[in-house]
């Protein structure tokens, strides 16, 4: 049995294969898409969703807290970064800005309720926060648009020092998104294997030895949700450019267990990059199944009844299983490198 | 000056009294025991020393500091330090990371995201050090949850002594172990005497006699005795009540 806290190979160094196989597909994947079938444009959403996804899996997977209403930061992130365009003036910086911020600030808020909470209380309570989300962003019309969204959002110029770049086709927002969700991901990967995250997964394994061991749970736990809102608003504030309008829709209660099914689906409870996987699988079988049917979410739920059933790690435990069978023993990553050994 | 203190402690869950009145005084280095029948509040008190309870009523000081009704982590960090009776570990992981989550320095790196945990020697080796005096090195890079009963407890020891402690609080540590892990425990905490003050609450009445300076009685929430190993075996009343099987 796998699981997060198997000591990452190579002690977190950030070039592992898995890590460059992920940047070399995302930077160039506006060349292949389309000659697989796809288009340009499903580049830019699993990119977004990637972003949202791997912040929320810290929270999910590595500190189990289990928010159920996680999409209420991505939305708030996307109106934040539409007001601003509408309100303060046309800039990318100045958006994304505002997307993190106001995210960052609505996930302080909301963690200083829960973070005192876990199991199951948490979860109903981070369900009754989204659900305030969404229910302001309905019914705040003059602010939000009601239910029909803020529309016409620009995408703003990128604009680096004396570099002026139009994001206006899908091709350059896919680089651009590409590249914030490349330094995240890094970002992310050094966090986990930081003494931070492997305390997040201490709070995991056993809050109340962490407690006695002389971590400030309670602080890390809202450290760690904010955290996750931030990078939730970020993929928020990107989300609305790729749209070119922020509506209600993300914040309700299935799109945040939709992305909850996509963590699991991947295996984010096992891996850095189940997250990846999950959101892959979701958005290929959207394309696929899709494609022939028009109640493919039925056959996706069922593919996850399925897999919960038979490899509740998901895809990544999956890999791993494969992996170990053809006798490229994965377990070797458990075991430290042969000097930390001979300590 | 003792180094820790307790003071007329007191304890209600409701309308339960379960503490009444406890007090407890414990010197530099000495080994003091608790015993008591099943549910006499012996880990209640223990939940309330090291903070997982605030008590109603009382004074806690350690090192002349009051700590009463701080948070549990405010206490780990002036350097007191519990084990469990339900074994209590981090089952994910391997058995080095257990003891390296406890240490101070580990802590102390706090957010630093520049350090990596594994690759970093001087933890590794202060982890192993530790390790090594409960008899575990060479289990270190195994999960936790792979270990023999008897080693989990001896990981639970190591888990509280990788604080860096300067008074342990050890709950039960023989229970459910053999007879010969229960010598081998006996012989670690002779070992751990010289370095550490102790606290244990204990069922096992030859290992707490054979080991402790002084010994609380704890019966209905109450301390009813209070003496050297000896002098309770001399106290006919305590024999009675408590110690039935020695007497």
């Amino acid at each position: 049995m796998i699981s997060l806290s198997d000591i990452p190979a190579r002690g977190g160094s950030p070039f592992t294969p898995a890590m460059l196989v992920f940047l070399l597909a995302l930077a160039t994947a506006p060349l292949w898409l389309e000659a697989v079938g796809l288009y340009s444009y499903l580049g830019i959403e699993i990119t977004i969703w990637i972003l949202y996804a791997a912040g929320f899996n810290l929270l999910f997977g590595y500190a189990g807290l289990h928010s159920f209403g996680h999409g209420a930061y991505l939305g708030v992130g996307a109106y934040a970064f539409g007001l601003f365009q509408h309100h303060v003036g046309v800039s990318l910086w100045g958006g994304l800005l505002t997307a993190v911020l106001a995210a960052t600030v609505a996930g302080a808020v909301v963690a200083l309720f829960v973070a005192h909470r876990r199991g199951i209380y948490f979860a109903l309570l981070t369900i009754a926060f989204g659900q305030v989300f969404w229910f302001c962003a309905i019914k705040l019309r003059w602010l939000t648009g009601g239910e029909d969204g803020l529309l016409g959002i620009p995408r703003p110029d990128l604009v680096l020092g004396p570099l002026r770049m139009s994001l206006k086709d899908n091709t350059s927002l896919h680089w651009f998104s590409a590249v914030i969700l490349g330094l995240v991901m890094l970002g992310l990967w050094r966090l986990v294997n930081a003494p931070f995250g492997r305390v997040l997964q201490a709070i995991r394994q056993n809050e109340m030895r962490a407690r006695f061991a002389g971590y400030d749970v309670w602080r890390i736990k809202w450290l760690v949700f904010t955290l996750s809102a931030s990078v939730a608003g970020l993929a928020g504030g990107l989300f609305a450019m790729a749209q070119e309008s922020a509506y209600p829709d993300v914040m309700s209660l299935h799109q945040s267990g939709l992305i909850v099914m996509m963590i699991l689906v991947g295996g984010g409870l096992v891996s850095f990059w189940g997250p990846v996987l999950g959101v892959l699988i979701y958005f290929i079988a959207r394309d696929i199944i899709g494609g022939i049917t028009e109640t493919w979410l039925l056959w996706f739920g069922l593919m996850f009844v399925v897999m919960v059933m038979v490899r509740p790690e998901g895809a990544a435990g999956l890999i791993h299983v494969l992996r170990s069978r053809l006798g490229r023993s994965p377990t070797r990553k458990q075991a430290p490198a042969p000097a930390e050994r001979s300590a | 000056m003792p180094l820790f203190e307790a003071r007329n402690i007191q304890k209600r869950f409701g309308a339960r009294v379960v503490l009444e009145n406890v007090s407890l005084t414990v010197e530099e280095g000495a080994v003091h025991g608790i015993m008591g029948p099943n549910g006499a509040g012996k880990t209640t008190c223990f939940n309330v020393l090291t903070g997982h309870y605030a008590p109603d009523g009382g004074t806690i000081r350690f090192e002349g500091q009051d700590i009463a009704g701080l948070k549990p982590h405010r206490i780990a960090r002036l350097g007191i330090s519990r084990s469990f009776q339900i074994m209590n570990l981090f089952d994910d992981t391997v058995v080095i990371e257990n003891v390296m989550l406890a240490l101070p320095e580990f802590r102390a790196m706090g957010f630093n995201p520049s350090r990596s945990v594994f690759t970093d020697r001087a933890l590794t080796d202060a982890a192993l050090e530790i390790l090594a005096q409960v008899d575990l090195a060479d289990r270190a890079w195994e999960k936790a949850v792979s270990l023999s009963y008897g080693q989990r407890r001896a990981l639970e020891i190591a888990v509280a002594l990788a604080a860096r402690p300067k008074i342990v609080f050890l709950d039960e540590p023989t229970s459910g172990l053999g007879a010969g892990a229960t010598r081998a425990l006996a012989q670690l905490v002779q070992r751990l005497r010289k370095s550490y003050t102790i606290v244990m609450i204990e069922h096992d009445m030859r290992f707490l006699f054979e080991l402790a300076d002084r010994i609380s009685v704890i019966h209905w929430g109450q301390v009813i005795a209070e003496d050297t190993p000896a002098e309770l075996m001399a106290n006919k009343w305590v024999a009675r009540s408590a110690l039935g099987e020695l007497a």
